[in-house]
Parts: C-alpha cells; sequence; structure tokens
C-alpha cells in the first residue's frame, strides 16, 4: 500500500528523511500512576521537592503559580499563544456567558434569552451541567474559571484553554486569517450599541425582525475564498456617519420624485452574473429596498458570523490539540514533582469522560466525540514521531523518527478538520476507534450497507469518508445566489449545489426563504441544482 | 497572565436578552402562564415556575438536508463485528442519527414546546397583566396590638403551677449560707467572751453557745421566703395570624368568567396578607340559596346552579368566626365576590347584618361586584345598591368589569383605608 494519496505536497519535504529507529526505554515506574504510554525523550526536568499545592481547594494566589508553572512547560514545548487573563466566575455568571456564545459582550436578542432559560433549567433541575471552561479567541485570551471547579480542575481548564486554545487560536491558519482577536470585543461593543440604539429609533420589533432574518442565513456569511478585510469598530463608525452625511447631502425633496421615476438600468444586467456564496454580504449590497439602518445590521450579524466560521470548521482540531496539550502539559507538572497523586488521578478521571467515545450502538452515542478523536489523532502524532512502526513508515514517512512537538505545531498551524483527518487520521487510530463506513442509499432505504471497515482494504476509504463527513457542505447545504433581478420582477435566484443526490428540507426551505423575502422584499427562488445543471427541485415564496 | 475575580460583580448580565426572550414570547406565555395560574391553588400562584409555551414561534430555522433523500456515506465508531457488504436494519423512528446534521445546537429537549422557568416577579406580572406587584406598605394597615402576656423575672408569690424549683432551691441556698455565718460569728464572740469570764456567767455562756449550735445545725431546709414564681407580665404585641374569609356567590349566574375574576382578586389579597402576616387561613364559603363551607377546589370549580340568597352565607361566616377565629389574635379579612344578584329583602338584611355583626369583628370586608359582561347598560346590582347604606371604614366595595380592573380596584380598596386611618 502506498500513501501517496494521502501525502499533500506540502509534506514532501519530510519524505524521505531517514526514520530514527524508536528508543525502547522501558523504566521502571514506582509511583500509583504509570508513565503515559510515551515517556518523555530529550528533556531532563528537575524535580521540585514538594508539590506547588494539593487537596481540592484553591485559592487565586495557589492558581498564579500554577501558571507559571504551565508556562515554563508551554514555552519548553514550543508553544506560542497570547497573553493570557483568567477570570473568575460563578456559575450564574457562567450560564449567562453560555447563553451569548460565550461572548463577554454580545448585541441583546432574544434568542440568546431562549439559550439563558433553556439552560437554566436544565442546570436547576440537574439536567444536564454547565461548560467546565470558556475560552475566548481574544487578545489577551480570556479564560474563564468556575468557582466551583476544584482545583485539579482549575488546572485542567488552565492548560487545556489557557495553553491549548490559546495556542491553536493564535496559530490556525482559519483563525488568522477570519479573525481578529485584538479587535472583537470592541467590535461586539460597537454592535451592542448600534442595535440597541436603532431599537430606540425604528422600535425593537423593527429591528428583531431583520435580526431574524439575518440570522437565518447568517451560515452564508463568509467568502470562503477571500481574505475578509479587518475588523474595526472605528472604522465601522466612520462608515456609519459618512454614510448619514451623504444622504443628508443628497436629500432635496424637491427632486426626490425624479429618483422614484427613473427607469430601472438594463444593461447592467447584461453582464455575466458571478455566483456568489456570501449570502448575507449580497443582500446587505444588493437588496432593493433595504434602509441604510437595516443594511447595517445585516452587516453586524455578517461580521459576528464571520467570527466564529472557524470554529465551525476546527472542532476536532481545536479541541483536539487543546486536549492533547493539557494531557500533556499536566504530565510535565507531574514528571516536574509539581502536582501529587490525588491531583493527578482527579483530572485523569475528568479526562477520560471527556475523552470517551461512546460505539455507535450505545445509548449515550452522540455522533463522534471531537475531543475523542481530535486526542487520538495528535497522541498518535506524537505516536509516530517517536515509536513507529512499520505501518507508520509506510503511511506517514515524514513523520516517524522527527522530533515530535514541531510535527504537533504544524499539525495545528494548517489544517481544520477536514484536512487534518485526510493528512494524519492512522490506520491505528481507525482501528483502536474501530471506525466502519456505512452507506445510506435511495436504492435501499430500509437497510445501511457497510461500506468498508477498519482493515487494509478500507484504511483509505474510511479516511476519506471520515473527512469528507467535516466538510462543511456535509452539514450546510452549498447555497449561492445565481442571479437577481433578470426581468420585472425583481426575482431573487438561489441555487443549492445538491451533492449526491441529497435535497433540503422542505419546512426548513419555506422558513428560511420566507426570512430571505423580508429582506429583499421581492419574490426569492431557490432551486435545487445538480452537477449536471438539471432542477431537480425548486422552492419558491 | 492575569487572574481577576468576577464573582463579585453584578450578576444578572443575561437579564437583558430573557426579557427580551419574555417581550417576544409574551403572548404564548401569557397563555401558558394562565393555565398554569387555574390549574394552581391560590396559596401557590404567589411562586414562580415552570411553565411550558408550544415550540413552532422558537424555531430559528436554518437550512439544511431532507435526510430522507439522496445517499450518504458517513463514519461510526465501535464496530464489533460488522463485516463490508453486510446490511444493517435501519432501526425504526432513527434515522443513524448523529452524523451532525438536523441537530439545531440548544434545542435539546422539547421538540414541541419549549419549557423554562418563571420566577415569581415575571409570573405576577403576567398574572396581573403587566400590573406591577403590589408594593403596598406594610404600615397601610395600622399595626392591630393585642395584649400578650412575656416572661418577666420572678415574683415571691404565685400560682404553685408556677413554681420555680432551681430558683427557690438556689434562694434557700443563699438563705442558708447567711444565716449560718452569721451564726458563726456569733459563736466565736461568745466563745472569745466564755474565755475570760468568771465561773457562773460561763455556764449561762455554755447554755447560749449551745442554743446557737444547736440553730445553726437545724436551718431549715425551705422557708416560705425561698420560694420564687416564674413571673408574667402583660405586653403589647402585634397580632401575627390572619384568616381571609372567601365568600362567593356561586349561583348559575356567575359564569367561569367571572370566577376567574373572583380567583384573581381573592388571590391578590392572599398574596398581600401573607407578605404581611407570613401565614394566612382561608376558609371558603360559597351560597346559592344556602350556605356551605367547601375547599378550594369545590370552591373555584364545582358548578352549581339555583336562586341566591347572600345572609345565609353571611351568617355562615359570622358562625366560623365565633367558633374558630373569636379573640383578639387574630386579623380577619373578608373578601365578598358576587355578581349582585339577590331576591327579596335579602340584600337589606345583609347589610344590616354585615354592619351590626361582622363589621365589629373584621379588619376588613372588602367586595367586589362582578356585573355581567353583555348589557350595554351598567345597572347597579341589587346587592351593591343594599350595600351603599353601610357607612364603616373597614368596609369597601368596587366593581370589576374585567382583568384589568383587578389591580386598580385592589388598590383603590386598600388605599382609602389608608386616608381614613
Amino acid at each position: 500500500m502506498s500513501a501517496a494519496a494521502s501525502v499533500s505536497p506540502w509534506d514532501a519535504r519530510f519524505v524521505g528523511r531517514p526514520a530514527r529507529p524508536a528508543a525502547k526505554t522501558e523504566r521502571s515506574w514506582t509511583k500509583l500512576l504509570t508513565k503515559p504510554a510515551l515517556p518523555m525523550r530529550g528533556h531532563r526536568i528537575e524535580r521540585a521537592d514538594a508539590p506547588i499545592a494539593s487537596g481540592s481547594e484553591w485559592t487565586v494566589p495557589m492558581l498564579e503559580r500554577f501558571d507559571v508553572a504551565i508556562a515554563a512547560h508551554a514555552s519548553r514545548r514550543g508553544l506560542k499563544t497570547f497573553p493570557v487573563q483568567y477570570e473568575v466566575i460563578t456559575a450564574n455568571q457562567m450560564i449567562d456567558l453560555c447563553s451569548t456564545v460565550g461572548m463577554p459582550m454580545h448585541y441583546p436578542h432574544w434568542s440568546f434569552g431562549k439559550q439563558l432559560v433553556s439552560q437554566e433549567r436544565t442546570y436547576r433541575t440537574g439536567e444536564s451541567g454547565l461548560a467546565y471552561e470558556i475560552v475566548i479567541n481574544t487578545n489577551p485570551s480570556l479564560c474563564y474559571l468556575m468557582e466551583t471547579n476544584t482545583l485539579a480542575l482549575q488546572v485542567l481548564v488552565m492548560a487545556h484553554a489557557g495553553y491549548g486554545h490559546n495556542a491553536f487560536f493564535r496559530n490556525n491558519y482559519l483563525f488568522q486569517q477570519f479573525t481578529q482577536p485584538d479587535s472583537i470585543l470592541d467590535y461586539l461593543k460597537f454592535a451592542r450599541d448600534t442595535i440597541v440604539e436603532y431599537e430606540q429609533r425604528h422600535g425593537w420589533r423593527e429591528v428583531e425582525k431583520v435580526l431574524d432574518c439575518a440570522h437565518a442565513i447568517a451560515h452564508y456569511g463568509v467568502d470562503r475564498y477571500r481574505k475578509p478585510g479587518r475588523l474595526s469598530a472605528r472604522r465601522e463608525r466612520e462608515r456609519q456617519t459618512e454614510r448619514i452625511k451623504f444622504a443628508e447631502r443628497h436629500f432635496n425633496a424637491d427632486y426626490a420624485y425624479l429618483y422614484g421615476t427613473r427607469k430601472q438600468d438594463t444593461t447592467a444586467d447584461e453582464a455575466p452574473f458571478e455566483p456568489q456564496e456570501n449570502l448575507l454580504y449580497f443582500l446587505e449590497k444588493s437588496a432593493p429596498k433595504l434602509a441604510p439602518w437595516q443594511r447595517e445590521l445585516v452587516r453586524i450579524v455578517r461580521k459576528v458570523a464571520q467570527y466564529f466560521y472557524p470554529q465551525r470548521l476546527t472542532k476536532v482540531a481545536n479541541e483536539g490539540a487543546a486536549t492533547f496539550w493539557h494531557y500533556t502539559l499536566l504530565h510535565d507538572l507531574y514528571d516536574a514533582g509539581q502536582v501529587d497523586d490525588g491531583f493527578m488521578l482527579e483530572w485523569l478521571a475528568n479526562h477520560s469522560d471527556v475523552v470517551t467515545q461512546p460505539g455507535f450502538d450505545s445509548k449515550r452515542y452522540h455522533g463522534i466525540n471531537p475531543y475523542a478523536l481530535g486526542f487520538s489523532i495528535f497522541r498518535d502524532i506524537r505516536r509516530i514521531c517517536e515509536q513507529p512502526t512499520d505501518e507508520d513508515r509506510e503511511w506517514f514517512p515524514q513523520l516517524a523518527g522527527r522530533e515530535w512537538s514541531s510535527a504537533v505545531h504544524f499539525a495545528m498551524a494548517n489544517f481544520k478538520d477536514e484536512s487534518l483527518i485526510e493528512q494524519y487520521l492512522s490506520p491505528k487510530v481507525m482501528r483502536d476507534m474501530r471506525l466502519f463506513l456505512l452507506h445510506d442509499g435511495e436504492d435501499d432505504r430500509a437497510h445501511y450497507h457497510v461500506r468498508v471497515i477498519h482493515n487494509e482494504q478500507g484504511y483509505i476509504k474510511l479516511r476519506q469518508s471520515l473527512a469528507a463527513q467535516y466538510r462543511p457542505e456535509a452539514h450546510t447545504p452549498a447555497i449561492v445566489v445565481a442571479r437577481s433581478s433578470e426581468d420585472n420582477d425583481r426575482a431573487l435566484l438561489l441555487h443549492h449545489r445538491v451533492d449526491h443526490g441529497r435535497l433540503l428540507d422542505t419546512d426548513a426551505v419555506d422558513a428560511v426563504l420566507r426570512h430571505v423575502k423580508e429582506l429583499w422584499t421581492f419574490d426569492v427562488v431557490l432551486e435545487e441544482v445538480d452537477g449536471e445543471g438539471n432542477r431537480l427541485k425548486i422552492h419558491r415564496t | 497572565m492575569r487572574i481577576v475575580d468576577r464573582r463579585a460583580d453584578p450578576a444578572g448580565r443575561g437579564a437583558v436578552n430573557r426579557e427580551r426572550f419574555v417581550r417576544r414570547f409574551k403572548d404564548d406565555i401569557k397563555r401558558a402562564a394562565d393555565e398554569e395560574f387555574s390549574k394552581r391553588s391560590i396559596t401557590d400562584v404567589g411562586r414562580g415556575g415552570r411553565i411550558a409555551i408550544p415550540g413552532r414561534g422558537l424555531k430559528e430555522p436554518f437550512l439544511h438536508h431532507d435526510s430522507k433523500t439522496g445517499n450518504r456515506d458517513f463514519v461510526l465508531p465501535g464496530n464489533r463485528d460488522y463485516m463490508p457488504g453486510d446490511a444493517i436494519r435501519r432501526p425504526p423512528g432513527g434515522d443513524g442519527q448523529g452524523h451532525g446534521d438536523g441537530d439545531e445546537p440548544g434545542e435539546g429537549e422539547g421538540r414541541d414546546s419549549f419549557a423554562f422557568v418563571l420566577s415569581r416577579d415575571e409570573f405576577l406580572s403576567l398574572f396581573f397583566d403587566d400590573l406591577e406587584l403590589p408594593n403596598l406598605e406594610r404600615t397601610r394597615f395600622g399595626e392591630v396590638t393585642m395584649e400578650r402576656t412575656r416572661r418577666a423575672g420572678y415574683s415571691r408569690d404565685g400560682v404553685p403551677g408556677n413554681l420555680s424549683a432551681p430558683m427557690t432551691v438556689r434562694m434557700s441556698i443563699a438563705r442558708r449560707i447567711a444565716l449560718r455565718g452569721a451564726l458563726a460569728d456569733q459563736l466565736a464572740e461568745l466563745e472569745e467572751e466564755r474565755t475570760e469570764a468568771v465561773e457562773d456567767r460561763r455556764s449561762e455562756l455554755d447554755e447560749e453557745i449551745e442554743r446557737l449550735a444547736r440553730r445553726r445545725e437545724s436551718l431549715p431546709f425551705l422557708e416560705d421566703v425561698d420560694r420564687r414564681y416564674r413571673a408574667r407580665a402583660p405586653m403589647p404585641a402585634p397580632a401575627t395570624r390572619a384568616v381571609m374569609l372567601c365568600l362567593m356567590d356561586v349561583s348559575g349566574s356567575m359564569d367561569e368568567r367571572k370566577k376567574d375574576l373572583a380567583k384573581r382578586f381573592f388571590t391578590l389579597l392572599y398574596l398581600f396578607l401573607e407578605r404581611k402576616y407570613g401565614k394566612v387561613d382561608i376558609v371558603f364559603v360559597r351560597h346559592t340559596e344556602h350556605a356551605e363551607e367547601v375547599d378550594e377546589h369545590t370552591f373555584f370549580h364545582d358548578p352549581q346552579s339555583g336562586g341566591t340568597l347572600v345572609l345565609p352565607a353571611l351568617e355562615l361566616a359570622h358562625q366560623i368566626i365565633q367558633a374558630r377565629y373569636a379573640g383578639p389574635d387574630w386579623n380577619i379579612y373578608i373578601a365578598q365576590a358576587s355578581d349582585g344578584d339577590c331576591g327579596g329583602d335579602d340584600g337589606v338584611k345583609s347589610a344590616a347584618f354585615v354592619s351590626s355583626h361582622l363589621l365589629p369583628a373584621v379588619r376588613y370586608y372588602a367586595y367586589v361586584d362582578i356585573p355581567g359582561s353583555t348589557g350595554w347598560f351598567q345597572r347597579p346590582s341589587d346587592l351593591w345598591q343594599c350595600y351603599e347604606t353601610i357607612a364603616n371604614p373597614a368596609f369597601a366595595r368596587r366593581q370589576v368589569h374585567g382583568r384589568n380592573d383587578i389591580w386598580p380596584v385592589f388598590r383603590e380598596l386598600f388605599a382609602r383605608k389608608e386616608a381614613t386611618v
């Protein structure tokens, strides 16, 4: 078997580098815990005389000492992070935060209130717990510690969020491209102030209507192949005032009727219309009847959606990296004698809960656990570097025997879920997770068919299929603006690019198109088109 | 690195979003709260609680695939013994859930209804149709004072039942110590005199010493002066118990709407009294031609038919007060709700009975007249007119036409009291 199919061009430089044989170092480990499967190599760690702290109670100075220790290990491991600011909060504050997608500031909207009341209820009745941690992609990175966590959990969160996620945010190309951690809080404050102001000026019903409509298509607010402009609250504010000034300059009641009755210039439509995937941008710029302030609202929703776009694409990679790093850093603490056995046992119990992957037939199965998959992949990268087998040398010649931390950093920086799996999912992980591929086809709806399983014949297909599962199109149907106002009815034409014959849910389409029409004012048509250009189904408002 | 302790920050940043949520779904929430209200007993209304509203309006739509179309491959973990080519029967209902589409985050439970907890204030504000929660001052009702005895130390006399054994013994010990000491001093004096005295004087002194020594040995264990009794002194104290008598006409003419209005009024009064007294007894008296005491559920939900006589209900209320709530430590409130029907001289007699028997016993008597909603001409009802003759600051009557009236009427009823106190 050749691994060529899965090696990308930028890995070519690693191909052919001689693989160092793995050093078999069997050391007796007298402590209660066994060493992690991979013994540390190449680092002499000075052992501390006594743990930094023990027990489950924590104090702020204690956490400060731990942060210094973690930071030392992280920099030794070459982790580049934003400076981090920890904020200790109560459970109620955590509920508040969770309701606004973790942002400490957000524009007000009823859907956040809905999140809040349902979370509050499930938390109070014990149906669900709360997130242990929230970390925000800002500079400095904001990391929330819940007061009810024990010491071990706090340190776990600090390593996981304050260093793992933080490093991912800082180094991953998608985050670098689509988010501006320096200015997001500033921008959200601008968004909140603007929306509150509009509510006062135009009434909350009107504002809410536009926001609801824009939220319905919030997933279509990104140009995937174009780097967005930088986010700046100041510039946005300037733009706003300029727009008002422009309107004032050009307002003349005597001539207003002339503009109102002017014939549509039809020549512009003759130029070929280029399909656009950024629906929100298109509506903001081209919706015929929106008032300037309504365009402004659409813009705000689009900008905020764009900030969250990388998070949707990097669930596995992000959580995997953060989990890998807290696992590594906390073991570093242990190796340096900075924490005791009880501490380790406590967070390990927690850690293993988080990375559990229930089987498909288990009652607890809710899809593939991104923590489990990501952690396995990153840990396997390290294993392959340190202890490659023959199989690994065949599959990952670029990794086998390489210094592991640089390989992990590379994987963190340059991949999203789809490509990370495509590149790094190893046969061993597939075997460990006992992955198999099911096919659900139109020809036989009564059965699922097992296509491949985790064996020699199946690895490549399995890996490609799993990667495809993380493509955004797998969850978010691909919609483009195909054409607008060709004739007098000024209809907006949207295309759904049908993939594998999967059509849209009719009820959802109806509801969403109603919202789009609210913004567009005129008719909206959505055609489902397959690869050959056949129209499979047409939805109209 | 910096650690900021945010725990002391003002809570409820989410309140603005919560308020927007309630505002948007106010109609649904109000309907659900109404339903919840009709299910609850009067004493429970004041608490907040879990309500569920229909989930359809709450959905935030987004485009997703129809899982019944097209071909789809998906990877699952945890294979046991499947081999390529195996066919697995599709589980009934499930469509291979968990591969990511169609699951709206946060929409976890409650596909068709959305449950959450309303706070007490939110609930009450919906309950009284957006009117403010009664924020009446406690002083509005002058504090009722009654005599109540309190412990007041010990006294030298009292009934045997109040004898305090520890105190009495303590007094006895003190008395004996004191007496013994005095006798000892005297003895010592005599002994000294004896050593210097002449013969016959000496025998006289011996006698005296012997007498004192005997007396010292035979000091009585208890004497009357030792006795101490627990003393009680009368102190003025506010009465802390309240009873609320709900009188309602349940004859055929009182339909569900009127009963609902009455219930709202009773509830408001209950909430108000509860805030003031902590614990309030409620007595339900319903009447048609005759009166009976019933439980809450029967009171509000059991339909009755027949004519209307008010007097029997008033008499029954009077009997109940005499039997169970007599005495100065009960604050008695009567709330009467009726559509004002009464026949013959019943109204006149009732008014007289209220003046002569009930008003002297109660703190406040509120009559709520709920006229029918149909007629365009609102003629004052018979009972309303009869009650017009009652002139007593403890009596008040008001008409209620709809839900919006409840709170203003309530406020008026009690505000009037303030003016006269």
